[in-house]
């Protein structure tokens, strides 16, 4: 596991995507088959089960160090992990087994059937004879879940880089279902596995925010302009008579939209199509917290589906009749869409409608007015755009509506976690209710790490309480919050629930008696 | 025998400070960094090697007097003395004795040997003031040759691969041991803030590891598979960033965690730590016999309490060490 602990540690360390790459072009070429096929396993959410609880592994820690439980979750606080916290307050090995990644991998998953007496002898045996490079990689194996510093996109990359592959090829079938124990690493990314799955999604195709004027652009002719709905991203896929909805998370939902499912079983032919999931009524699209009531439920209920339907608004066609069309151009493709759409037309499955429009200023106009529709702006989409594997820069930008902020003073903070363990980077922040503050929206990015040190410094000089990982601090800092869609909601105290909340800047001219009121906030939802 | 007042530690039958961080007429002085010695005391007395450290750093007019390792001195009936902390070079702990009562304020100190500074002496007291910098049970330091084994290997991993290596550490303390630790591995170029505590200390008869001070003349040929080291904040200068193939790394106890070498956005991190790890502290802390402990600074609530349930009495103490580290997010370790 060696060669493998290298390459976490490079990942975890640097932040230079040159040298992560790399550090896995090194592990690549010197890594075993099996360990390879691990690592992507791992690295694409594909995690074993977790056959010890991690409740198991802190009891076992805390009884061959004798550390007071106490203390474990003080020392728990400032690492971040529990996994490395473990590693880090056990002694030193007494000796080191040289075990590869996948003999590991296959010792943990035999460990199923086992007793507890069993798995505590393994696990602590383990414990004895690795040294804690990995050590920690194997209490992470343990856990069931891994997560370093690399994204999927990178990874791929990656792959694409050292097997000179074409990046969708890889990204398709490393993305899709496989078994360790069925593949070869090198079918795999070649994609030899691709077609068994009827299931398997495509990679979504994501736009950059529009980082200069749209009449930059060049000619609005070009363009296809549609609204940006604020749902949830869906790949539908009928294929073979079935039909899978998949979620942006690559998450396949297809149980919590049956009406979407039981329309689509009706349209003709093989598809997959691209759009937006969107609680819809009335002709109108609903307010992204309403969508939310209808999230995660396996199963939803008659009466949740007729007060909250949902529906489909498509937008691009990747697959038709067997034949992937992601690298004809989008015209083509959308004109295939409406095709499709006129002979199935169906009130869960619609076209998200094109905004003709004959100039950028009067296109600049219906993106202010974005929000009336409930979106919360505009895509513009080249019209010769193939449908990309991920982010490309320059065929398809997201122009959003400016985002509705508001003041808030910080009144807990909480330390992060991973790279950000040192410090206090989650906070909560309230408003004004009368003379009271009330919570509105846990945020944790938009500061520098300059600012972050600053206010951590600020945390530690003002905090309440000292135990535990919660800071109820003085309420004194003023931020400025962003948010890109507001709606009532009775899981918080505040009444509304914020979409996608961030700090924009730290308002040090502002004091507490600067910061909104709940009342005035609340006129914003539509 | 102590009372911790606004201004500093004070002795009360001595009627000097120890290490205050206000004006005092009198002040006994652990060591050079800057959460230790402030500028503005009437008088400084601290151990014979951090006099040339206080006059770099305060002023070369400040009133300075020097005391050996075990050297004693009569202070209205206080007998004090400077004992090896083993922190850096010339750091010490001030033992105090009244009336056949031992008081001990350690500074800062370690108990690993780094080669460079003398080796921490244990030293039997009543009361002991003790840091508690890395006071959990993570920190945990490997030995010193390893630590040093470590840091050369990757120096030399850069060096193959036409790279320089800068390491950042704290002037004082940490960049001398950077360059013991890479001695004859690699040519070393320090930053001038280093350069003027080098010449400080080589003033006073200490051999240091041969170095270049980096300055405007310095070619790109020069840096070309060397060592330089510069202070935490200077990581990201123009001189720095101007280096055409480097590696960056950080030198720090901090180190040990994940979540803080990613922090830091550094090559590579390295727990080399001044402060005494978990068990060090709590050796150290058992071995001077004290029937009454306060912590200081760092995770002090959290030792405190260890401390308390393991049949030690001790407080918290609030005071103005180790804040420096506290404000810059924990890279400048002293």
């Amino acid at each position: 596991m060696k060669a493998f602990g290298t390459l976490i540690a490079t990942l975890d360390t640097t932040n230079k995507t040159t040298l992560k790459l790399e550090a896995i072009d090194r592990f690549l070429s010197e890594a075993e088959e099996r360990d390879k096929l691990w690592f992507l396993a791992l690295f694409t959410g594909k995690r074993p089960r977790r056959n010890v609880s991690t409740a198991l592994l802190r009891q076992w820690a805390m009884e061959i160090t004798g550390i007071p439980e106490w203390l474990f979750r003080e020392s728990y606080t400032a690492v971040g992990d529990l996994g490395e916290t473990i590693s880090l307050i056990l002694p030193e090995p007494v000796a080191y087994s040289e075990r590869s990644l996948s003999e590991w991998m296959e010792l943990i998953a035999g460990l199923s059937n086992k007793t507890e007496e069993e798995k505590k002898d393994f696990v602590i045996h383990a414990w004895q004879h690795l040294p804690h490079a990995e050590r920690f990689i194997f209490n992470t194996l343990l856990g069931g879940s891994f997560r370093a510093g690399i994204s999927a996109q990178s990874l791929i990359n990656a792959l694409d880089t050292h097997y000179s592959i074409d990046a969708s090829t890889v990204a398709h079938s490393v993305m899709g279902h496989w078994a360790i124990d069925e593949v070869s690493f090198d079918d795999l990314i070649k994609g030899g596995y691709t077609d068994v799955q009827s299931s398997r999604p495509y990679p979504f195709c994501l736009a950059y925010p529009l980082d200069r004027t749209a009449a930059a652009l060049g000619d609005i002719s070009e363009w296809q302009a549609e609204y940006k709905w604020d749902g949830i991203r869906g790949q539908v896929i009928k294929r073979n008579g079935q039909v899978y909805i998949w979620s942006r998370g690559e998450e396949l939902v297809t149980e919590q939209f049956p009406e979407i499912r039981d329309a689509l079983l009706q349209w003709n032919g093989d598809f997959v199509l691209d759009g937006e999931l969107l609680a819809f009524k009335d002709d109108r699209v609903l307010n992204f917290s309403d969508l939310q009531k209808r999230l995660n439920r396996k199963n939803p209920g008659k009466k949740i589906i007729q007060e909250i339907p949902v529906m489909l608004y498509a937008y691009d066609v990747l697959e038709w009749e067997g034949e992937d069309c992601r690298h004809r151009g989008l015209a083509e493709r959308r004109a295939l869409l409406e095709q499709l759409y006129r002979e199935n037309a169906c009130p869960e499955v619609r076209l998200s409608p094109v905004i003709e429009c004959p100039s950028w200023e009067t296109l600049a106009n219906m993106q202010q007015q974005a929000r009336d529709v409930n979106s919360e702006g505009l895509m513009l989409k080249h019209k010769a755009s193939p449908y990309h594997t991920g982010r490309k820069r320059g065929d398809w930008w997201k122009w959003k509506t400016a985002p509705m902020t508001i003041d808030a003073v910080l009144i807990y903070a909480q330390k992060g976690s991973g790279r950000r363990s040192g410090h206090y980077t989650d906070y909560t922040f309230a408003v004004k209710q009368g003379d009271e503050l009330v919570t509105i929206a846990k945020a944790y990015s938009g500061l520098t790490d300059q600012e972050i040190k600053e206010v951590s410094s600020f945390v530690n000089k003002n905090a309440v309480e000292k135990f535990g990982p919660v800071r109820t601090v003085r309420p004194e800092l003023v931020f400025e919050i962003a948010f890109e869609g507001i709606g009532f909601s009775n899981r918080h105290k505040s009444g509304v629930a914020l979409r996608f909340p961030r700090i924009v800047r730290w308002r040090r001219d502002k004091t507490v008696r600067d910061i909104d009121d709940i009342e005035e906030i609340k006129k914003m939802i539509r | 025998m102590l009372q911790f007042t606004p201004k500093g530690i004070y002795c009360i039958p001595g009627r000097f400070y120890i290490d205050p961080w206000l004006p005092v007429d009198l002040a006994v002085i652990t060591h050079g960094h800057g959460d230790h010695a402030r500028a503005g005391m009437q008088k400084y007395l601290c151990h014979h090697l951090t006099v040339p450290v206080l006059k770099t750093r305060i002023g070369p007019d400040i009133t300075v007097q020097g005391l050996a390792y075990n050297e004693p001195l009569l202070i209205n009936g206080v007998r004090i003395s400077m004992h090896p902390a083993g922190h850096i070079i010339g750091s010490a702990q001030v033992r105090l004795e009244y009336r056949g009562k031992v008081t001990v304020i350690s500074g800062d100190y370690k108990v690993q040997d780094d080669g460079l500074s003398t080796p921490f002496e244990l030293v039997k007291c009543h009361e002991f003031v003790t840091e508690s910098t890395f006071g959990l049970p993570i920190y945990k330091w490997q030995t010193v040759e390893k630590q040093h084994e470590l840091l050369q290997d990757w120096v030399q991993q850069n060096r193959d691969n036409g790279k320089t290596s800068v390491i950042s550490g704290y002037s004082l303390g940490k960049a001398q041991r950077i360059m013991k630790a890479l001695e004859d591995i690699a040519p070393l170029y320090v930053h001038t803030a280093i350069g003027r505590i080098n010449q400080a200390y080589e003033s006073v008869g200490i051999r240091l590891p041969a170095y270049q001070v980096l300055d405007e003349h310095t070619t790109a040929a020069q840096l070309d598979q060397s060592v330089v080291i510069v202070p935490p904040a200077l990581l990201d200068t123009k001189m720095i960033r101007k280096i055409p193939r480097k590696a960056d790394a950080i030198c720090s106890g901090w180190m040990q965690v994940r979540g803080a070498r990613r922090w830091q956005h550094a090559d590579a991190g390295f727990p080399i730590s001044d402060h005494a790890d978990w068990q060090g502290l709590l050796t150290v802390v058992k071995e001077t016999g004290a029937e009454q402990v306060y912590v200081t600074h760092g995770q002090t609530a959290v030792f405190a309490r260890y401390l308390n349930e393991s049949g030690i009495t001790a407080a918290v103490i609030q005071t103005a060490f180790g804040e420096e580290e506290e404000q810059n997010g924990k890279p400048a370790e002293q």
